[in-house]
């Protein structure tokens, strides 16, 4: 388990900003912090990192203590298993991506760990490749990949995946909660998507000028009535249509574009852009096969 | 013509860039990444060469490394190192001189860096030494190359500091822009020209390598 208390002065754009969080996680979860930028959320995953230093703080990970500034206990990032993947991928350009993951690996540990995640995530087409002749999503496949090495305990994703576009997106989804439940990984993700995050974490928190203030199942924490679904997706509103007495909503669902019936009442609280979850409870829904 | 004050400026320039390098990095590193309150002032010393007129600084050297002074009666009694009139006065000299050559282009590099790749090794346990020497340097190569030539080719070139501390010692201190000078004053134009011609070749070829490595063309070329 891993017990995290944290309390810093940040200096903000709009003044300064008292950042305090409580959290805790268990073994194995995949958890997503949530908020507006400048939220503090980056703050968060770099104190964790040993990158910057709270004013205060515990940071107990699996029985080991990391930092007690109390005792003035606080390990460097050297000290720390972590992996982090940066917002920038933060490649090293004079490597290739093999030796990218070779450099990541610790003295004396075995090296079959790099050819298994060249493997898991794909990069043998790559592997001799520099960074800079790499797309956006290989490069986020060989940073996920560098930060596996060293088999961290705690993995870190800093939005990963703002920068990449939506079909690459659900590719890259599904590697990191390939590898996270491979390894049995306890992951921190960064994400703004609704979709990603109900997706991919098992719980959110929603963080707002520093503090959290919801957190839960991201299901329940996004839609104010529970809905118990028999499907349910997430997805954005791009088009209302009047049509006679009814209205046409077309909601953006990963890639594909679905058309949904509306009455008023229920246009009247949602507009263009607005985030929905579309469920369907009293008819089963169609399967048919495709290809 | 006598071939010895080019030669011996090569070797000033060569020994001078090899200690300019092991100098200049780590101070490039510390002024790139610290945020000490005395930084302003170390910064400013190490660009004073640039505009300070070389005679200034030679004098001062003068001064500093005469026996007459403490300074220097202190260096020839305890280790018989006399630095006026000599290589190695020269030597420090160039080395004072050179400093923001060398220095500038090194911390541009690594402030040109993101920050992210740096600390990206610490997260994977790196020290700050591996993760200098491993990653950060290898990424500066331009700004490494462009610092070595620039110090380099500065010192070819320097006369007002060499003059000062260095006089005019065939064989010791006298080098090519001090070579024509003389030549200059004893009215033998063709030496002068000479002289003044290779390190004009020498200059533009070594510059034309820079610009030629840095500007990727070499590597085009070879492709």
């Amino acid at each position: 388990m891993i017990q995290i208390a944290l309390d810093k002065k940040l200096k903000a754009a709009n003044g300064e900003m008292r950042l305090h969080i409580d959290i805790e996680i268990g073994q194995g979860e995949l958890i997503t912090l949530y908020g507006n930028s400048g939220a503090g959320k980056t703050s968060i995953l770099r104190m964790i990192a040993g990158l910057m230093q709270p004013d205060k703080g515990l940071i107990i990970v699996n029985q080991q203590t990391w930092l007690n500034s109390q005792k003035g206990i606080c390990f460097k990032p050297q000290q720390r298993k972590i992996g982090f993947v940066f917002q920038d991928y933060a490649l090293f350009q004079n490597m290739t991506v093999k030796e990218n993951l070779v450099f990541a690996l610790e003295k004396g540990q075995n090296k079959r760990i790099v050819n298994e995640l060249i493997s898991i995530i794909e990069l043998e087409d790559l592997q001799d490749r520099k960074p800079e002749n790499l797309s956006g999503g290989q490069k986020q496949r060989v940073a996920l990949a560098r930060a596996l090495v060293r088999k961290p305990e705690i993995l870190m994703l800093d939005e990963p995946l703002s920068a990449i576009d939506v079909k690459m997106r659900n590719t890259l989804q599904d590697y990191i909660l390939k590898v996270h439940k491979e390894f049995n990984l306890t992951t921190i993700l960064i994400s703004h998507e609704i979709g990603e995050v109900i997706k991919m974490s098992d719980k959110i928190f929603i963080i707002e000028d520093g503090k959290i203030i919801k957190q839960g199942k991201p299901i329940e924490v996004f839609s104010n009535k529970q809905v118990s679904g028999k499907f349910q997706f997430s997805g954005e509103i791009i088009k209302i249509d009047k049509e006679d007495v009814i209205y046409i909503v077309t909601i953006l669902i990963g890639v594909n574009i679905v058309k949904v019936v509306a009455v008023e009442s229920e246009i009247q609280t949602i507009s263009v852009g607005d985030k929905v979850i579309v469920a369907s409870k009293a008819f089963n829904p169609l399967l048919q096969k495709i290809s | 013509m006598d071939w010895q004050p080019l030669i011996l400026t090569f070797k000033l320039a060569l020994i001078t860039t090899l200690l300019l390098l092991i100098i200049s990095t780590p101070l490039a590193y510390w002024l790139a990444y610290t945020k000490s309150r005395i930084k302003p002032i170390v910064e400013t010393l190490v660009s004073m060469p640039l505009i300070l007129p070389p005679t200034v600084l030679g004098f001062y050297l003068l001064i500093a490394f005469s026996p007459a002074n403490d300074f220097g009666s202190f260096l020839s009694n305890w280790f018989g190192i006399k630095l006026i009139f000599s290589f190695e006065g020269l030597v420090i000299g160039s080395v004072i001189y050179s400093l923001p050559f060398m220095v500038h282009p090194i911390q541009s590099g690594f402030s040109n860096l993101t920050a992210s790749i740096s600390e990206a090794s610490y997260v994977l346990g790196k020290s700050r030494s591996t993760t200098l020497f491993k990653v950060l340097l290898p990424n500066i190569k331009p700004s490494l190359l462009t610092g070595i030539v620039l110090a380099f080719a500065h010192t070819i070139g320097e006369f007002g500091v060499v003059l000062m501390i260095g006089g005019n010692i065939p064989g010791r201190t006298k080098v090519a822009s001090i070579a024509i000078f003389d030549e200059v004053e004893s009215l033998n134009y063709s030496n002068a020209n000479w002289y003044s011609f290779i390190l004009f070749a020498i200059t533009f070829i070594i510059l034309l390598t820079v610009f030629l490595i840095n500007g990727g063309y070499l590597k085009r070329f070879w492709k």
